[in-house]
This record gives C-alpha cells, structure tokens and sequence, in this order.
C-alpha cells in the first residue's frame, strides 16, 4: 500500500530521531566515563581553582574586553567617519587599515604589537595597556565597518531636517546621526563583543604575571599543574557565563529594531 | 513695503547633464504666502530647495531677508535658522520624543537655555494643537500629527521665512485637513510661505500668489484666482484641468 505524503514524511522523520539515539548510544557505550570523570570533573581541582579563576581570571577577562571594546569603538567610529570623508586620503587610509586588520588573525596582531613595537620604537608598555591597543586595533577593523553601514542606513531625510535647522554637518552626525546609527547597529556590535571576549585570550602570548591570568591562560596553567582537564571546563564554562547573556542581549535588541538587516 | 522676503533671481540647477530650473525670478514679499503649483518633474521641489541651499545653485541669485544665499563665504547653518522647512515624509528626528524634536536645535544651535526652548516648543506644540503629544516618540503619531509636531519644530526657531515641500502628499486623505489648517492659520498670522503643495483649493484660498511651474520654467504667475481661476497658457489649463477633473482627463485631451 503507498503511504501518503504526510505519512512518509512521517516515517522519515521517525527515522532521524532511530538515528540519533543510536548515535548517542554508541558514543556513551564507547567513552570512558572513568577517565572523562576524573579528567574533567575532579572536584577537588575544581575547589582548588575557587576563587582566583573568578577574582582574577574572570575579572581581568571582563576588564581587557571592556577596555578593548572601548577603546576599539571609538577608533572605529574615528575610521568609518574617514571612510565616509569627502576627502580622498582619509578614505584610503581608512580602507587599508579595515582591509589590512580584518585580514590577518588577531594573534598576529598581538605578537607584532608585544615584540614588534618594542624593536622598532624602543618603547615598552604595560601588559594592560599592550592587550587593550592590541585588542582595539583588531576590534576597530571591524566595527568601522558596522558603524559605516550603520551610518548609511540612517535616512538622509534625517540628515536634511537637521541641516535645515541650521545645524552644522558636524553637529548633524553628532545629535542625529550616529545616535541612530548606534540603533540599528547594536545587534552586529553585541557580536563584535562576544568575538572581542574569545580574542582576549591572546593575551598569553605575553608573558604576563599571576594577577594579570585571564581565562584561558589560568586554565592553562592550572591545567599543567593540576594534570587534568577540568580547569579548561571551568574556563570554558566562565566563558559562557559572559557571551550567553550578551547573545540573547543581542537577539532582544535584534527583535527590539525590527530586526533591519545591516550589512 | 518693506524689503521683499525672497529675491531670485536667474535660477539655474542641473543634475548632471540634466537640467531641471532653466531660468527661475521670483520675489516674494515680506508676509506673502506663494504657493507652486506644477507636474512632477517640473523642478518646483529643487526650487524650493534651493531657496535654503539644500539643493546647490548652478547659477543665479538667491537672497532671503537681506542676507544673500548663494555668496559662497555666506554662513550657510546661520541663514537656514531663519527659514523653516518642513518636508514630505516629515523627517522627525526618530530617536528624540516630540519635545527634544522642537527644542534640540534651539539649544544646539540657536543656544537657547533649557527652560526658553522648552517653552517656545510647547507654545508652538498648542500652536499645532498637539500639546498632549509633548513626550511621545514620533513613531507613536499619525502622519498628520507627524506633519504637524515637523512645522511646530520649524516654528521653534523662530523663523522669518517658511518653505513647505509638498507637505500633505504623504499624508492619509483625511489627515490633510489637520495639517491644512495649520498652515492656513500661520499664513493668517502674516508669516511668508512659500508652498509646493498640490492641494490646490488650498492654493486658491490661501495664496496671495500661486506660480506654475513646468519644464524648469515658470511658465505663469499671478494672483490665485487668475492662475487657477483664469489661466492664461495652454499647459496651466490642461495641467489645471488633470488636477482638479481627474476622472476626464480625456475631454481636454
């Protein structure tokens, strides 16, 4: 008897959850729970790494993002603003920077900024200062762009009410221009933060001091000295106990500007 | 008479190779209200637009109230805070509430204190009748009341000279009334206006002068009862005669 279209997409559906299960099975028969216990859920590790992997991992995680973040938000307004200039150098400079930026990987970034700068200028920063230059040279890359588009999307009708209120071209982008702007681009630049968050784990390429451990780092050495796993699940936990809310931040916000798609 | 509001003179603009105001005069007078009348296309919004430079001049002359527009070492943002504008899709800022609408360029601009602006904007906010509406965000309002909250923001800057850009064409058939109203009591008030608008009973009873535009030319000017009531030229009349007799269309064709 043929089975109806209903029917067999029924059937077929049936079939993918047999599947599934199947798999989870094989997986949980394979896996050594022994070891996957003691290797990432040794409690005692886990009390020992409480409550420096909060105080110090977690904390300097959050600082180094909040000031990367900042500081790579204004250099990015500073270089959409140039990519929108009038004047042909500004634009060039602004397009080499964004391309150059976003197209080498953020660990490149760092190791030029920690050994590079040192060599050819003869200067030394702090290990703050180094990760926040660092983290806001590669963040700005990006957000100039979003910020540009942003800047575009906001109707010019906007932009000719002001100026025939008398309001300057400067003033006009200040109070009308990128308050909109920052509107429609609050979802993209939520992302921005959440990469900004990951990238700060760089940082270990410096070598840097006990209280200045963010989270990959700290659980890298607890790792070594503690001979399992389970700091890097606690890292990677902590992790997520900063990007999951900024995520649904990011999709409340999406929801809450009707979602207008900037690209 | 005192000095005329507006003098133009000459008026050219193109868009490239395209040529939209040929050769534009008018002069409207200290607390006239002048309504253009025209088809689209017929250049009579970059004319307006011209007027407070939003639309660059290619050539010709544009002084209003005495300070010449298109002297290029003119302080451009300091002459449009004397010429009020308010536009066809009415352009509210749409990130500040009503109140901060009418006062942000005061304060901005004509540096106006918080307490001043703030009671210029709700005296012109009654002027519109929409003082209830003081903190609500424009995306709340109907277009009409939109429209309405955009003349009140022109008005708070206490401007000598208005130019409306096709103000109720966007708007609900029967939100034009509202908006209509408005205009008719500034005008009412004696303040200069100058009108692209294509209401044209609005034309015939409120303008001193109704000018019709076509082809970057402005083919006929006068007193509204003769331009609407009398026109002279064939492209008034079977123009007049579209708008105003719009179901026969072909009788005049």
């Amino acid at each position: 008897m043929a089975l109806s279209k209903r029917q067999r997409s029924k059937v077929f559906r049936g079939v993918q959850y047999g599947v599934l299960v199947v798999v989870l099975i094989v997986i949980a028969l394979v896996a050594d729970w022994g070891t996957i216990k003691r290797a990432f859920f040794d409690f005692e590790v886990m009390s020992k790494l409480f409550p420096d992997v909060i105080f110090i991992a977690l904390k300097n995680t959050i600082i180094y993002t909040a000031l990367g973040f900042t500081v790579g938000l204004v250099l990015g307004l500073v270089l959409a603003l140039m990519k929108l200039s009038p004047v042909p150098p500004y634009r060039w400079i602004a397009t080499i920077y964004i391309e150059f930026f976003r197209g080498i990987p953020a660990l490149l970034v760092f190791i030029a900024f920690n050994f590079g700068i040192p060599l050819a200028f003869q200067v030394r920063f702090d290990n703050l200062t180094t990760v926040t230059i660092a983290l806001a040279i590669v963040g700005a890359a990006y957000m100039a762009e979003t910020i540009r588009a942003g800047i575009q999307a906001v109707p010019k009708g906007q932009i000719e009410a002001a100026r025939s209120l008398g309001m300057s071209q400067g003033r006009t982008m200040a109070t009308v221009v990128i308050p909109q702007a920052f509107r429609i681009i609050l979802p993209p630049l939520t992302n921005e933060l959440i990469m900004l968050t990951k990238d700060s784990s760089l940082i270990y390429l410096i070598g840097v001091q006990y209280e200045q451990l963010e989270l990959t780092k700290f659980g890298r050495d607890a790792m070594n000295q503690y001979r399992g796993m389970t700091p890097i699940l606690i890292a990677g936990a902590l992790y997520l106990i900063i990007t999951l809310p900024l995520g649904y931040l990011s999709r409340r916000l999406e929801r809450h500007t009707g979602g207008k798609k900037v690209s | 008479m005192t000095e005329p509001a507006v003098v133009i003179t000459g008026l050219k603009k193109s868009f490239g190779p395209l040529e939209v105001l040929k050769d534009i005069d008018l002069t409207v007078a200290s607390g006239e209200v002048v309504c253009i009348i025209g088809p689209s296309g017929s250049g009579k919004s970059t004319m307006l637009r011209c007027v407070n430079l939003l639309e660059e001049p290619t050539g010709g002359k544009i002084v209003v109230n005495g300070v010449e527009m298109t002297d290029p070492d003119v302080d451009i943002d300091e002459a449009r805070t004397k010429i009020g504008m308010v536009f066809q899709s009415f352009n509210l800022f749409a990130h500040l509430s009503v109140i901060n609408n009418l006062t942000v360029a005061q304060r901005k601009v004509l540096k106006r204190g918080e307490k001043e602006a703030e009671e210029i904007a709700r005296h012109n906010l009654e002027r519109v009748g929409l003082t209830d509406k003081a903190n609500a965000m424009p995306a709340q309002l109907s277009g009409g009341q939109q429209q309405r909250v955009a003349i009140a923001r022109a008005l708070s800057m206490s401007p000598e000279v208005m130019l409306f850009d096709e103000p109720t064409s966007a708007l609900d058939p029967e939100l034009v009334g509202d908006v209509l109203g408005v205009m008719r009591q500034l005008a009412d008030e004696g303040m200069t206006m100058l009108v692209v608008t294509h209401e044209m009973q609005f034309a015939r009873e409120v303008a001193d002068k109704v000018l019709f535009m076509d082809g970057g030319y402005v083919v006929e000017q006068g007193p509204a009862a003769e331009v609407i009531g009398n026109p002279q030229h064939d492209r008034t009349k079977s123009f007049l005669a579209r708008v105003l007799n719009p179901t026969h269309v072909d009788d005049v064709d």
